[in-house]
């Protein structure tokens, strides 16, 4: 019924007018490679050196080898000693420390009768790459200077150590850690170039008046609307092989899953964001509003996918906002198989809504499409 | 579709956007095998009935048909059998010449497109420039490529909205042998313009102003049906004589043109009396005649004027 023929001629013309247009080309290569060179950067920086404080309750040997090993690790700067929870919580709160290692009262008398006391970190965590570094080296830090001591006094076996370490972590929660990012702008960088793309290849049409040309021939909706999306699928291709390629070479982000359910969630994704673009290319008069439109779009893609924000800690209605959007379930989709090793079984989740919003967009969209200049 | 059919038959056909009427109640019918002129000044409402023609546009009232298919309804056939050639040029700037008229070809399923692309290439001078894009082409090529894009399915009816705006005498003059070929094999043309000057080329002449239809008849009928008549008047000072001519009970119109002024009214007896005693006046050359289509117009459209404050 539909003509491969109308499709290919679309599709060729879109990849010529792509070669031609090298601006636009290079700037959807360029998009995927500053973006990660900004949030590799962030996510390469390996901090050292932060501000702590130390609130001690306790005195003995015990306590005074965690206060030496602070001082001598890389990690903590020991600027000083408070008197009260209140002058600790002050100082995370004004930046003037990252970290208050509280040693409670009783703990020297606790660890020696194998009670588990408590060694209290209140972190900041609103940077939560520069604290995931530290927090992550106290245990084995504090084993180090524990268990020469505990030998000598030949208590209790190490594991698990004797001890219990809490960290609070101030300010986020849940502590999105650095290897989150690369999968998410994955997905941030795919909803912002995917979407931007088709829209203005369409309302260039409108703008230029190459519309009319277009609808006096006797194309259908549907074979304009392949004929446009496929060559950017291949560019979406591109941008993904960039930032794999980037991520795990340059930023040594760890891939553990296959490529094969990645490659299958991208390719639903993108043509799920390809078609959001002829949506909003059917709303959109200029190529301005549709950029306009985009960006409407692609804030929310940012701020509710889970991308920045951790999930859990939104709103409700944040929440359900979000599952509405693809980004979240592409977010979601990538960070499982690149990092908890996800296959095939295991994506079907975020698959079948991104599945339910192409079909919606879509059925939208190809009614919206003008077959007159109405 | 039988032989006697016209190739386009619209009835009532009106367009509004918001408040304003575009096309209002236009009927018209165009014969098969002419070429068929589409007259009126600029926002009178051609483009507009031309793309309501080939399914661009949906009317808000009227009907019509276009090669006998609905226009409402079968835009889809239309569009197969139907070349238009759009008003501003809407070919793809940064294609070449060659990738255009190949998107084209293959938009309209042709079987070879490669032979078919290089015949119309030849037909209309284009092979040099097959690699040239199109954004480097000056007005006048421009036009032959668009002509050959909206030829290039051998289409039985072609619609030119002001094809030669813009474009050199020498092109104009080469357009008009081209179209004057496309109807001696048979194909319908319906070209809209506003140069008056053009009028003369077609066989069928529609003239619009504000969406409303003035005359609508063979060229040749024009003048004369019109009941014109015209005194033509050579010489010096023609804009202070224009503004004494105008105070004349019988002349209806002044207009001029060039290094002339052309003096028209509808009572040919008291037209001559009143003009008499300008024909002693030194250096002025008077001379009467039938009157020409631009006259035809203008008259029309100051009429068309009268009317519409009046109704108002
Ligand atoms: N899409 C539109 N929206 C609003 N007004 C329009 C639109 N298209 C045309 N018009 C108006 O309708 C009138 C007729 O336009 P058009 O058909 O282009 O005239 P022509 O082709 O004879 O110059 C003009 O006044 C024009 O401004
Ligand atoms: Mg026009």
């Amino acid at each position: 019924m539909y003509s491969f023929s109308r499709i290919f001629a679309v599709l060729k013309k879109e990849l010529v007018q792509m070669r031609r247009d090298r601006l636009t080309f290079a700037i959807m290569i360029m998009i995927p490679i500053v973006q990660l060179t900004l949030f590799g950067y962030a996510i390469n920086t390996d901090p050292r050196h932060l501000p702590t404080l130390l609130d001690i309750r306790d005195d003995g040997p015990f306590t005074r080898a965690i206060v030496s090993t602070l001082h001598t690790s890389t990690f903590f700067d020991v600027t000083g000693v408070v008197g009260s929870a209140a002058e600790g919580d002050e100082a995370l709160k004004t930046g003037a420390a990252d970290f208050v290692v509280i040693i409670p009262e009783g703990f020297e008398r606790a660890l020696v009768r194998g009670e588990r006391p408590q060694i209290v970190v209140e972190a900041d965590a609103t940077d939560p790459v520069a604290a995931g570094g530290p927090v992550g080296a106290l245990p084995v830090l504090l084993e180090r200077a524990l268990s020469p001591l505990m030998e000598e006094a030949a208590l209790a076996a190490p594991d698990p150590p004797p001890w219990d370490l809490v960290v609070h972590r101030r300010y986020n929660p849940a502590g999105v850690t650095a290897y989150n990012i690369v999968p998410g702008l994955l997905a941030v960088i795919l909803t912002m170039t995917m979407a931007m793309i088709t829209a203005i290849a369409i309302t260039r049409e409108l703008e230029r008046g190459t519309m009319e040309t277009l609808l006096a021939t006797p194309a259908r909706p549907m074979e304009v609307m392949i004929g446009k999306i496929l060559p950017y699928v291949g560019v979406g291709y591109i941008q993904i092989a960039i930032l794999l390629i980037a991520g795990v070479g340059l930023f040594g982000v760890p891939f553990t899953g296959g490529l094969a359910p990645l490659l299958l969630g991208a390719t639903v994704f993108i043509v799920v964001n390809l078609a959001l673009g002829f949506l909003i290319s059917t709303l959109a008069r200029t190529q301005m509003q549709a950029m306009q439109m985009t960006f409407f779009f692609f804030l929310p893609s940012i701020l509710l996918s889970g991308f920045i924000f951790p999930f859990e800690g939104m709103p409700l209605w944040a929440r359900w906002l979000g599952e509405a959007l693809p980004t979240t379930h592409f977010i979601r989709l990538t960070r499982a198989v690149v990092l908890k090793d996800a296959g095939f079984t295991d994506i079907v989740n975020q698959i079948w809504p991104m599945l339910i919003q192409l079909t919606v967009i879509t059925t939208i969209a190809v009614n919206r499409y003008r077959q007159t200049l109405d | 579709m039988n032989a006697a059919e016209p190739a386009i038959r619209v009835e009532g056909l009106t367009k509004r956007f918001g408040d304003f009427t575009a096309v209002d109640h236009l009927s018209m019918s165009v014969p098969k095998g002419v070429i068929y002129g589409f007259l009126g000044p600029n926002g009178s409402g051609k483009t507009t009935t031309i793309r309501m023609m080939c399914g661009l546009l949906t009317p808000d009232e009227g009907k019509g048909t276009a090669l006998g298919y609905d226009i409402l309804t079968e835009g889809r056939r239309i569009k197969k059998r139907v070349g238009y050639m759009t008003q501003k040029f809407s070919l793809y700037e940064e294609l070449s010449v060659r990738e255009n008229l190949n998107f084209m070809a293959r938009m309209y399923g042709e079987s070879d497109v490669r032979a078919r692309v290089d015949a119309v290439m030849a037909e209309y001078g284009l092979a040099d420039r097959a690699k040239q894009l199109a954004s480097q082409l000056s007005g006048g090529w421009k036009q032959r490529l668009a002509l050959a894009a909206s030829m290039i399915h051998k289409p039985d009816l072609l619609l030119l909205d002001e094809p030669t705006a813009g474009v050199d005498p020498a092109a104009r003059r080469h357009f008009w042998e081209r179209i004057h070929d496309m109807t001696a094999s048979g194909i319908t043309v319906l070209v809209s313009t506003h140069y008056m000057d053009e009028a003369i080329q077609c066989d069928h002449i529609c003239f619009i102003h504000k969406g409303r239809k003035l005359v609508d008849a063979p060229a040749a009928e024009i003048p004369e049906r019109s009941g014109l008549v015209t005194w033509r008047i050579k010489g010096p000072d023609l804009d202070d004589l224009a503004k004494e001519l105008r105070r004349l009970a019988p002349v209806e119109q002044v207009a001029r043109f060039g290094d002339a002024l052309h003096v028209s009214g509808k009572d040919a007896g008291a037209l001559a009396r009143s003009l008499a005693s300008y024909r002693d006046r030194e250096n002025l050359e008077l001379r009467e005649s039938e009157a020409g289509l631009e006259e035809v117009f203008i008259h029309l459209i100051e009429q068309n004027r009268d009317d519409a404050a009046q109704a108002a």
